[in-house]
């Protein structure tokens, strides 16, 4: 089991009053961003950097069709994302709807690999705050190490803050000691300031991870919202002495793409943060991609796209 | 072509003078429905008889193959979903398209060293070659598949479908005419192609790729790179993705080491020569057979 960040952090939440909203450049950003997206990562490095995004991937299927069965299958390429390869690490997580918890703790028990949930009313959120905390806490009983809601972005825009603030409290008391992660969905949010305050508002209220976006609609993760929130965490650490997670979701299909933001991150946030417990994708398609960097690596040849799995 | 009937006059209409860019032109490769430079950052220069820069050339890496590759694999399935009869619609295009540049492309074939007239005559043969595959494009099925005779109750029907991506070594004499006889029956029946053409005859090969771009063809179901065959065949027989291949142009000892390697992914291998016959589109062709149980 990977360990979960040491408890001997203080955990105390931080009122909306006492943390530090301030202005983005989104020119330097994006920039900056840019900047990072331009090195070149060959050979050992690029190796390295797959194994890291593996370990690192949080294998999700949100979909209103899913089923049993294909959760289980989803469980088992979690377990061994390359069965022609005992050497390829497990993913850190299998992400499922919290219907399907059930199914994912009993198929990936024995394994490193854990369950996550979306909870409380995803991808909207537009739900009654004790349907959502229900949810999260039947999710919680089921077995679910992790939970991913999303903050009420009707309330972030109309300008209240505390009302967002009070609720991912909530949920951080119904998730027990189950990890919240808890998604800003950031297409929605409209600025880099708003991305940012959002950030802190879900790190003071004790989030365990901040996650760019659901996957539900078109705008999700980008190199310069991936370094507007990691900014955010560094300044968030420094202030309060507390370490914060972040997870990127959506629109991550590339193992290049990936390994830019793991340079994004390791140059924001330093080291610490290249390691499950502290960063994650969210993806599906995305560990297809690493597996053909892997078997190209392995046998000297380009693999085909298509004898890999669909999902 | 002013004046076709004077071989070997003083100045012959280079491909690109330097005369009104006051540089020579660089020829891009085409991937994917755009022109590109190498991912490698190659450029070779290409010279005349007498020597002079007349064209830059962009050089094909391993990982531009690789591009070329997805881009004909994202291509594939909708050009062969396509109906046979648009494809020879396309087809036809195409050669409209070339008839427009004959004099650009013979200009360049006489650049590389072509005879005057045999320049000439290879961009008429390249033109009638589009033309004559455009026709079988409706009528290839008529041809090699069919209902077979079987003893048993059944009705058996073979019915030939496209192999998927293919890749094309084609020749660097009359390279215009070795290129245009094997991807066009290899478009024909419904593949994408990835073509990799010998750099030192490479101006008309690419300039046809600005053919390709005008002709209605959909992005990324003609790929044209440029390099050496040596280089490039062996990562493209070693690819997984790629399920044929034709070794026209390339030489007998990289023929026998492509022909091992395209062993080891079950690969068909063919080396056409770009024959003018049903048979030769029959190589980038898979014949499905189903039985069914009746009689007709």
């Amino acid at each position: 089991m990977t360990k979960l960040p040491p408890s001997s952090q203080n955990r105390d939440p931080v009122p909306v009053a006492a943390l530090r909203r301030r202005t983005v450049d989104a020119y330097a950003l994006e920039a900056r961003a840019k900047e990072l997206g331009t090195r070149s990562i060959k050979a050992d490095s690029q190796a390295a950097a797959n194994e890291l995004t593996i370990r690192c991937m949080d294998l999700t299927t949100l979909e209103g069709a899913d089923t049993a069965g294909r959760v289980l299958a989803l469980c088992n390429r979690a377990r061994h994302p390359d069965p022609t390869d005992p050497s390829c690490p497990p993913v850190a997580a299998v992400c499922v709807y919290p219907s399907l918890v059930r199914v994912a703790v009993e198929a990936v028990a024995g394994s490193t690999v854990k369950v996550a949930s979306v909870a409380g009313a995803f991808p909207s959120g537009q739900s009654s705050l004790a349907n959502r905390l229900d949810d999260i806490a039947t999710a919680v009983a089921d077995g679910a190490d992790e939970i991913d809601i999303v903050i009420n972005r009707g309330a972030f825009l109309s300008g209240d803050y505390e009302l967002v603030h009070a609720e991912i409290l909530a949920a951080k008391a119904a998730c027990g000691q189950a990890h919240l992660k808890t998604i800003l969905e950031v297409g929605e949010l409209g600025s880099f300031e708003a991305i940012r305050w959002a950030s802190m508002i879900a790190m003071g209220a004790g989030s365990d991870v901040i996650k760019t976006s659901t996957g539900k609609i078109g705008v999700s993760a980008t190199p310069p919202i991936a370094l507007c929130m990691a900014e955010a965490i560094r300044e968030f650490e420094a202030d309060t002495g507390r370490s914060v997670g972040l997870k990127l979701a959506g629109g991550i299909r590339t193992a290049k793409q990936a390994s830019h933001y793991l340079v994004l991150v390791n140059e924001t946030l330093g080291s610490k943060w290249l390691d499950p417990d502290w960063f994650r994708f969210g993806a599906s398609g995305l560990l297809n991609d690493v597996m053909l960097q892997r078997r190209f690596r392995s046998s000297g040849r380009y693999a085909r796209p298509s004898d890999l799995p669909v999902d | 072509m002013t004046d076709p009937t004077s071989p070997g006059s003083a100045s012959p209409a280079t491909p690109s003078p330097a005369d009104s860019l006051g540089a020579p032109k660089t020829y891009k490769l085409f991937v994917g429905g755009a022109f590109i430079r190498s991912e490698s950052g190659r450029v070779a220069a290409v010279h005349d008889t007498n020597g002079s820069v007349i064209a830059r050339v962009a050089e094909a890496s391993r990982k531009d193959l690789r591009d070329a590759v997805t881009a004909a694999r994202g291509a594939q399935p909708g050009w062969a979903g396509a109906t046979p009869y648009l494809r020879g619609q396309i087809l036809y295009r195409v050669a409209e398209m070339l008839d427009g540049r004959s004099t650009q492309l013979a200009a360049e074939l006489e650049a590389c060293g072509a005879s005057r007239q045999a320049a000439i005559d290879e961009v008429t043969e390249s033109i009638d070659c589009w033309v004559w595959w455009a026709g079988w494009a409706d009528k290839i099925t008529q041809v090699l598949g069919g209902v077979n005779s079987v003893a048993g109750p059944f009705l058996n029907v073979s019915t030939p479908e496209p192999t998927g991506v293919v890749g094309l070594c084609t020749a660097a004499e009359r390279p215009l005419a070795a290129l245009s006889s094997v991807l066009a029956p290899a478009l024909c029946v419904g593949n994408t192609a990835v073509v990799v053409a010998p750099l030192d005859s490479a101006l008309a090969p690419l300039t046809f790729g600005e053919v390709l771009a005008t002709s209605d063809l959909p992005k990324g179901v003609a790929n044209l790179l440029v390099g050496s065959h040596t280089d490039l065949g062996p990562w493209l027989a070693d690819h997984d993705d790629v399920d044929a291949l034709d070794i026209s142009g390339v030489s007998a000892d990289l023929a026998e080491d492509l022909l091992a390697r395209s062993a080891g992914n079950l690969k068909r291998v063919a080396a056409t020569n770009g024959r003018r016959s049903p048979q030769t589109a029959g190589e980038f062709l898979d014949l499905k057979t189903v039985w069914h149980p009746a009689r007709l």
